[in-house]
């Protein structure tokens, strides 16, 4: 490691500083303020101490550390994580299409030859593809080496400064004045305003480092702590005992079982409820905004639930439950137990439950009732013995009919749109009438049919959707929101300041520095020196512009 | 001289504490990166996969003499797992195959088809139809399905006679398919 002799006071500094340590020097001959115009500011970022990893790059390690500590890495990082996550919103993602389809067959069939490229290049599920995780996690570990390669030489430039500073490290500062006679009465008058303003003062044989709020420059690092715990906390969510998200549907009076609890817990809808506006007589004062609606608008979703634990320990056997919490669930009202919560988040109205149907002669006008029967939609029995020697067997079922290919099949487990085959034994034969009915259909297959089956009523039940979620990551995710918030906060509502006071034969020189907020540090010095005959400081940069416009209005 | 190599050594010293340091840091950091790289294919590839035991379960049996079916009592035989139901077309089509290759297995291997339909006389009228022999299981409360944690159907768990996944197929078989994977879960 080659290093560096300031020669003005002889301080060793280590390679790439580009202020003397010790007296602010500068050491490099181009030190001047990026992006400015003028050439006479000193550059004070990281108070001009050298990076780590821009001193050494010798080993793999200290190669992959340093790429990783280059903030334009880590910005090119971000961009193109940017770019991946608006790619994977252009189709929907897996999770969002409909389950029960396969998914390569869904892509080609909705959305055509970009919808199966979509699919093969595997931006179906992006967000969980490994290249968008090793994206997120290298974003990570740019922050983490970044920070601790700032942080620490930061850290050891502000907490080894020195009062006595060279005078070009006085002269080249933003604020800057020169007071050729000043008086010891002034000075103390000076620094004691500076120390009533809670400035910490250092004096070191005349010279004087006047500071406050150091801690504002640790702002951002205790920032980036924050987002490493958050992102700490998102990994923790791949963890299923961290962190589980899934639904159920339970349809009124059943009993499922909860997923991902191992078969421990089972739930109960006792009744689904959803309430609209307009159906109590408090609502009438709503009256006005409900005729400017075109459809009825909810009040209450509501689910009567009991939670029960399964005490039999083989899976699939009949459970034994026992009760173990019971609670209606709303919106923002979840059913929590054992670390799981139940959150109200959909519902299907009216689910066939059960359906009636009679049989009558094919040609009585008036359907008059011989025989009648209802299947349990739920548990439909295969024969039902009726009144007057009928006897009906149902023959095919149907719980979500629709024709494919001319054959009659069901689309889903579920009584959405219930119909049947029955054959009708006539009293007295054992030759059965083929009838098939569902709703609005009522169809005679041979057409010679002397009975008819009718649909004469049916039961309805509602179906409750929850979302069931375990999440331990929270306290996680909140604690590093907070540090965040914190860093934030800090960095953003304190500055950094410093004033340097430099005696110089009877007088002295002035300069003065803040990372953000030069208005504040300038209201500061005007207040220290009220009263005294020491020169207020110039804004230099400012001075600088100024002259620049001058001379172009004088072309 | 004793002073340049004090210093010497301590700038040897110092470059070690650094490269030790930034080598557990970055160590850490990929052991992060690796760990989240697993539980995310773990997670895509559900909880059960290959080499995982297969779990214990017991069941209703709708056609067959027995009552009921306990997967612990197949031990010593391959297991074929079976997740369908009656209204899933791919399903339906593999049902065949399947029945066509169980008299020759039988011996060896049990087919088990759990079922996830509704209702019990849906699952009744499909075994009439297609003649099915092999154990048809009903699993009307989802239980083993969430156990399973089975996505799309059908969805089939190959198992050896020691009781381990040896493979998941999601999506429809075919005759030969099907064949291979028996062949690899015949006892020795």
């Amino acid at each position: 490691m080659r290093e560096i002799k300031c020669d003005a006071c002889h301080h060793i500094n280590r390679e790439g500083t580009e202020l003397c340590e010790s007296c602010g020097k500068p050491l490099v001959e181009k030190q001047q303020a990026e992006g400015k115009e003028t050439k006479k500011l000193l550059n004070m970022r990281y108070d001009g101490s050298s990076r780590r990893s821009m001193t050494y790059n010798k080993s793999v390690v200290d190669r992959v550390w340093n790429f990783f500590s280059s903030v334009k890495v880590g910005v090119t990082l971000i961009v193109i994580t940017l770019i991946a996550s608006a790619v994977g919103t252009i189709l929907p993602q897996q999770m969002y299409i409909p389950q029960n389809v396969q998914p390569e067959v869904h892509y080609k069939d909705q959305y055509g030859l970009i919808g199966q490229i979509y699919y093969q290049l595997g931006l179906h599920e992006l967000y969980s593809s490994w290249w968008y995780m090793i994206l997120i996690a290298l974003i990570g570990i740019s922050i983490i080496i970044a920070s601790i390669d700032r942080v620490v030489p930061l850290y050891r430039a502000l907490k080894n400064q020195k009062p006595t500073r060279h005078t070009t490290f006085i002269q080249r500062q933003r604020l800057h004045s020169k007071t050729d006679d000043v008086t010891d009465a002034d000075k103390h008058t000076f620094i004691s305003n500076l120390k009533r303003m809670r400035y910490k003062v250092t004096e070191d044989n005349g010279h004087v480092l006047a500071e406050k709020g150091r801690f504002s420059r640790w702002g951002p690092y205790v920032n980036h702590v924050g987002l490493i715990i958050f992102l700490l906390g998102a990994l923790l969510r791949f963890v299923p005992f961290m962190y589980i998200d899934d639904f159920v549907w339970v349809r009124e009076g059943e009993t499922v079982v909860v997923p991902d609890t191992n078969g421990e817990y089972f739930i109960e809808n006792k009744d689904f409820i959803i309430e609209t506006y307009g159906d109590s007589e408090e609502d009438t004062r709503f009256k006005e905004a409900l005729e400017n609606q075109s459809g009825p608008i909810a009040k209450n979703f509501q689910t009567n639930a009991v939670i029960y634990r399964n005490v039999e320990t083989v899976v699939g056997a009949e459970p034994q439950l026992e009760k173990f919490k019971e609670d209606s669930i709303l919106v923002n009202h979840a059913l929590k137990f054992d670390g799981f919560a139940l959150y109200q988040t959909s519902y299907q109205l009216n689910e066939f439950k059960s359906m009636s149907f009679i049989i009558h002669e094919t040609n009585d006008a008036d359907e008059t009732e011989l025989a009648s029967f209802k299947v349990d939609l739920t548990n439909p029995a295969e024969e039902y013995q009726l009144d007057n020697g009928f006897r009906v067997m149902i023959d095919q079922y149907f719980p979500d009919y629709y024709i494919d290919d001319g054959e009659p099949r069901s689309q889903t487990k579920n009584p959405k749109n219930p119909a049947f085959v029955f054959l009708v034994y006539p009293p007295d034969s054992s030759e059965p009438e083929v009838s098939f009915a569902g709703i609005g259909r009522n169809v005679d297959a041979s057409g010679e049919n002397q009975y008819k089956v009718g649909l004469q009523d049916f039961e309805v039940r509602d179906v409750t959707g929850l979302t069931v979620r375990k999440d331990y990551t929270l306290p996680i995710l909140g604690l590093g929101g907070i540090i965040f918030m914190i860093g934030v906060i800090q960095g953003m509502y304190w500055q950094h300041r410093r004033v340097w006071i430099h005696p110089k034969n009877n007088g002295l020189w002035l300069a003065a520095h803040t990372n953000k907020n030069w208005f504040g540090i300038k209201k500061d010095i005007e207040k220290a020196i009220m009263k005294t005959n020491i020169n207020m400081v110039v804004d230099q940069e400012q001075e600088e512009q100024e002259l620049q416009k001058q001379q172009e209005q004088n072309k | 001289m004793s002073k340049v190599e004090e210093a010497k050594k301590q700038k040897r010293n110092k470059k070690k504490k650094r490269l030790l340091f930034r080598s557990i840091i970055l160590l850490a950091l990929l052991a992060a990166l690796i760990f989240a790289l697993i539980s995310n294919f773990n997670n895509d590839e559900a909880s059960l996969g290959v080499g995982d035991q297969a779990p214990p379960f017991q069941l209703k049996q709708l056609n067959g003499d027995a009552e009921t079916l306990n997967l612990a009592d197949l031990e010593g035989k391959g297991i074929m797992l079976n997740f369908w139901a009656t209204y899933c077309k791919p399903c339906e089509d593999e049902m065949p195959y399947m029945q066509s290759l169980y008299p020759k297995y039988k011996d060896d291997i049990e087919i088990v088809a759990v079922s996830v339909d509704a209702t019990q006389l849906v699952i009744d009228r499909f075994v009439d139809n297609y003649n099915l022999t092999f154990p048809i299981l009903h699993d009307n409360k989802e239980q083993v399905m969430d156990l399973y944690n089975v996505g799309p159907l059908p969805t089939t768990y190959f198992i050896n006679p020691d009781g381990e996944i040896v493979e998941v197929v999601s999506g429809p078989l075919t005759l030969e398919r099907l064949d291979g994977y028996l062949q690899q879960i015949l006892p020795e």
